[in-house]
């Protein structure tokens, strides 16, 4: 086999992935979570204009908005004294925005769909605006954790912004998606199954991770 | 007389311009217990979410305890008022932690409390049971539970019994008359049925297309009603 990716290498190519896709979902939820609560909960002038854009933001293309970062982080570009092109930090910026719109979206979504009733009934037993908000999403979180699973199917996947932004860099921002292109198309077929199986297993235990996660998120509202 | 616990003075609620109740004048006493009758439509469980300061009045002013009541209503005084509902909505999670609710909400430890109402209403069996496998009368048991948690000085009860089977509502009428009896609270309940009005109500207020055609002390309104409208309800008419 005349890999591109062999030894401690892969183990670093494995981490760099679980480091740009986790802080990515991260940033989608802890950024998405509440956007969408607070679209789903308040009305104003531009909303459903505002619901509309994230609603096409869902099918963003990955490549689209790696050229769009790539032109806004390049050397000529807005964002370009960051220097963050080619880096990790690009690829995690990049992945963040394919998952966002998904997050908030669904979660958006997942929020109307609770019974109207139960926020008049959790005002009348007393709740707080923020006790009101914690328990509704408590009701959601089922449809809440399936946002954040769909954000991190819509990058742990995606390749072209990764590729795009980052370079494929090997050591420095070579990730597994972007590793299983240049496998492919230096015809080594059989190791980029490997790689391709890695990438599903991964996918496949951050998926069970974010389903235990709907059993065990706490409902009681505190002091 | 006792003092007014709640007070709607020229209350109108409107929708999409349309006017849905007006309350010239109306105050529920300390301790007793306002019956609200009245027609599908005829504007009861508005009356009863400007009681619990649910929503605001479109004019007109609500007194808490002769103070005027602004929207939003600040958290200590929604506190002192609870509604449940005709249509129980209860959390995803078990009957005890559904109970418990309202007083987690106010930081306080609820195991003692949440266990004797299991037990008053007939729902310690069902402690560790999840809320949405319950039957209509179970639920509404626990909503009413949950609201007798809280300890309000007013309840507003939303048709408590409404399709409830006779076991289920001998307990939950055994519930209200004890809450008369002991615990003294302000009850506010809306019901159709004429029966169930005259077994609990210390005063009656007769609600029609969105107005107060009628209030007045338990016995003069099921003896004498004044208006047509009312008699016909007394005389378990259909009042449409």
């Amino acid at each position: 086999m005349v890999s591109q990716v062999e030894g401690s290498a892969l183990w670093e190519i494995i981490a760099l992935t679980i480091r740009v896709t986790g802080t990515a979902l991260a940033a989608s939820a802890v950024l998405g979570i509440p956007t969408g609560a607070f679209l789903a909960f308040t009305r104003f002038p531009g909303r459903r204009l505002l619901v509309a854009l994230v609603y096409t933001g869902m099918g963003l293309p990955p490549v689209v908005v790696g050229l769009v970062v790539y032109l806004l982080l390049s050397r000529s570009g807005p964002l370009g004294e960051l220097g963050w092109l080619f880096t990790p930090t690009a690829m995690t910026l990049a992945q963040t925005i394919i998952a966002l719109p998904l997050v908030i979206g669904l979660t958006m979504t997942s929020l109307e769909a609770v019974d109207p009733q139960l926020r008049l009934q959790l005002r009348s037993m007393g709740a707080d605006r923020r006790q009101e908000v914690t328990a509704l999403l408590s009701e959601a979180r089922a449809g809440v954790v399936a946002a954040v699973v769909a954000g991190f199917g819509g990058i742990i996947s995606e390749v072209g912004a990764a590729m795009l932004v980052g370079g494929n860099i090997a050591g420095r921002t070579r990730v597994l998606s972007t590793a299983i292109v240049l496998e492919t198309r230096m015809g080594e077929f059989q190791f980029a199954l490997v790689l391709g199986a890695l990438l599903l297993s991964l996918a496949f235990l951050v998926n069970i991770l974010l389903l235990r996660l709907q059993h065990r998120i706490p409902y009681w509202p505190g002091r | 007389m006792s003092d007014p616990v709640v007070e709607l003075h020229g209350a109108e609620v409107t929708y999409a311009g349309r006017t849905v109740l007006t309350v010239d004048r109306l105050a529920v006493q300390e301790h007793e217990a306002l019956v609200v009758v009245g027609p599908n439509g005829a504007g009861k469980s508005t009356l009863l979410r400007l009681m619990n300061f649910l929503e605001p009045p479109a004019s007109g002013e609500i007194l808490f305890c002769g103070e005027r009541v602004r929207h939003p209503a600040p958290l200590n005084l929604r506190r002192r008022v609870t509604t449940v509902f005709q249509r129980p909505v209860l959390l995803h999670r078990t009957v005890f932690e559904n109970v418990a609710y309202g007083l987690r909400l106010r930081g306080r430890d609820p195991a003692g409390v949440t266990w004797a109402l299991l037990k008053r209403l007939d729902l310690e069996g069902l402690s560790g049971a999840q809320a949405a496998g319950l039957s209509g009368g179970e639920s509404q048991r626990v909503a009413l539970a949950r609201a007798l948690a809280l300890d309000p000085e007013v309840l507003l009860l939303d048709e408590p019994t409404a399709n409830l089977d006779p076991f289920n509502l001998g307990l939950v009428e055994a519930m209200i008359q004890e809450l008369r009896a002991e615990r003294r609270c302000t009850l506010v309940i809306v019901t159709h049925n004429v029966f169930q009005a005259r077994r609990l109500a210390d005063r009656v207020a007769m609600l029609h297309g969105g107005t107060l055609i009628e209030v007045a002390e338990a016995a003069p309104f099921f003896d004498r009603p004044r208006d047509p409208r009312a008699a016909a309800f007394v005389r378990g008419e259909l009042v449409a």
